[in-house]
């Protein structure tokens, strides 16, 4: 009752209420697109992806600009790089996302040491401040993440044959580059968006977590999506509770939700086959 | 019988690597052809360049019915057995992917299109698998789904490339006597590519045989007067070929 009663009190505040819509929207978001990308075995993209973002947060700072402004482009080029290098037959898709990631590390780092004075702010962009996000960051970050499920499901049936076998999928006529390009967009603008909640180090674990415990337990694909998307809101509305009533890290929490999610469908999956 | 497949002078390269040149030859409605060769000889590239996978290098390629339309092809790929078990696709959604070759936009089914499913789903005697997962079925039975998901927007050609490769004889006789069926019953053109030549000569009328550009197109009973044939595969080979399929040996 306590924990109850504590959840209510929580819901009085408006940074509260902010957090929980931002981060549902966030969460359908990355469930849905990490469908995609944990099965085209692209899931290290969102954390090279994330890497970049730091270094635009660190460049936003330097230039007293909007994170967010700032971010959403670079990290769109840098999904176009790794995409455009992994095509090219002399750097393999990991490697690119490597590259792409490491010197964006570096660059946010040197960035970061030349203007000493916004060290804090970026620790907060490092490890998610959901709690301190202000009015133009939620509607900003609500347009973005109700585009991005717009566009998934607009294009849900083409994502899904490119998903399942590309070869196939050009032969029925679909533009399967342009489709990579997509998601490479999407993915982008999700992490840009996405780094505010749990921050540049935890953010592909809201993309990849929801979507490899949905697979333990998904048969179709649809559900699978479904499925994600459940557990990432789930975890994400409990990981902001629970953060409010233990006073704990709000992005790790979620994070920690999102673990124990896995763990009881992995042990699911395992007594099924069993 | 009207052409369905002509190819005239065709090349097709890979950076300045020549897969092969100068392929040309026409495939008549209702043929059933089996595409074989040596190891990188160009048969799938064949393929994939009927198909638009990959571009030409030069040369034209039409697929067409008698009035010029464009016919609607189905395509079993290479390896395309989804050997990842955890991958969430039922057999249902895995089949509509074939449908979308007649969308536009945001490319949705309806409730026309999951009957279609059905019916050919039910044709192929794997209706009973519709909600299954994909990844759960046996090799033979996601070889099935899989011809499912080329047949489903009634193709009048098909394309396979090497279906067969990945099960056992019993299951490989009754996907062959199925693709007869779709060829003898239904008049659907079959192109069948397998580096197999026995199941080539067994299952199918024609021989179209690929080493870097074509070395031979025609029946069987020509394959088996050709003297040049003989040359190239040596007497010996090509009369056991003949002698075990039944056709006469020059």
């Amino acid at each position: 009752m306590k924990y109850v009663e504590l959840m209510l009190e929580a819901m009085q505040y408006d940074f509260m209420r902010r957090a929980l819509l931002v981060g549902v929207l966030i969460g359908l978001s990355c469930a849905f697109l990490g469908t995609f990308l944990v099965l085209r075995r692209l899931s290290m993209i969102g954390d090279g992806l994330a890497h970049v973002s730091f270094a635009a947060v660190a460049l936003a700072l330097l230039l007293s600009a909007s994170p967010l402004l700032i971010s959403i482009p670079l990290v769109v080029v840098a999904s176009f790089a790794i995409m455009s290098l992994g095509e090219n037959s002399a750097v393999n898709g990991d490697a690119a996302i490597g590259l792409v990631a490491s010197f964006s590390v570096a660059a946010g780092v040197i960035i970061a040491t030349m203007a000493r004075g916004f060290n804090v702010d970026l620790m907060s962009y490092l490890f998610g401040s959901i709690l301190l996000i202000t009015n133009t960051e939620v509607l900003i970050s609500a347009l973005l993440s109700v585009a991005v499920l717009a566009v998934v499901i607009f294009f849900f049936n083409s994502l899904f044959a490119v998903t399942y076998d590309e070869e196939f999928a050009r032969v029925m006529g679909l533009k399967t580059s342009q489709l990579n390009y997509l998601i490479g967009i999407l993915t982008a603008v999700t992490i840009a968006i996405g780094i505010r909640v749990v921050g540049t180090m935890l953010i592909s674990s809201l993309i990849i977590f929801p979507t490899v415990t949905a697979l333990q337990v998904a048969r179709g694909f649809k559900a699978s999506v479904l499925i994600a998307a459940l557990v990432s809101v789930t975890c994400v509305v409990l990981g902001i509770f629970a953060s409010y009533v233990f006073n704990l890290p709000t992005g790790a929490t979620i994070v920690m939700f999102n673990a124990g999610a896995f763990a009881v469908a992995f042990v699911i999956r395992r007594m099924s086959l069993a | 019988m009207s052409d369905c497949v002509v190819v005239s002078n065709l090349t097709v390269k890979y950076g300045k690597h020549e897969v092969f040149s100068d392929v040309s030859f026409a495939v008549e409605s209702g043929d059933y052809i089996g595409i074989a060769g040596p190891n990188g000889s160009g048969k799938t590239s064949l393929v994939k360049a009927l198909l638009g996978i990959i571009p030409v290098a030069s040369g034209s390629i039409s697929i067409c019915d008698q009035k010029g339309n464009l016919l609607p092809v189905g395509y079993l790929p290479q390896k395309s057995i989804q050997s990842d078990p955890l991958f969430p696709a039922r057999v249902r959604e895995v089949v509509a992917l074939g449908l979308l070759a007649d969308k536009r936009g945001a490319r949705f089914l309806n409730s026309d299109d999951r009957q279609k499913v059905d019916l050919v789903l039910h044709k192929l005697g794997v209706l009973e698998l519709a909600n299954n997962k994909i990844g759960s079925l046996s090799g033979g039975q996601q070889q099935r789904v899989l011809l499912a998901r080329a047949m489903v927007n009634s193709p009048r050609l098909l394309v396979l490339d090497e279906p067969t490769s990945a099960l056992d004889p019993r299951v490989r006789e009754e996907f062959y006597g199925l693709l007869g069926k779709l060829n003898s019953e239904d008049g659907v053109t079959i192109l069948l590519i397998s580096h197999d030549m026995s199941s080539i000569g067994k299952y199918t009328k024609k021989l179209l045989y690929l080493d870097r550009g074509i070395v031979f197109y025609g029946t069987y009973d020509e394959f088996c007067q050709s003297e040049a044939m003989g040359q190239y595969f040596g007497p010996v080979s090509q009369h056991q070929f003949c002698w075990r399929h039944g056709h006469e040996v020059r």
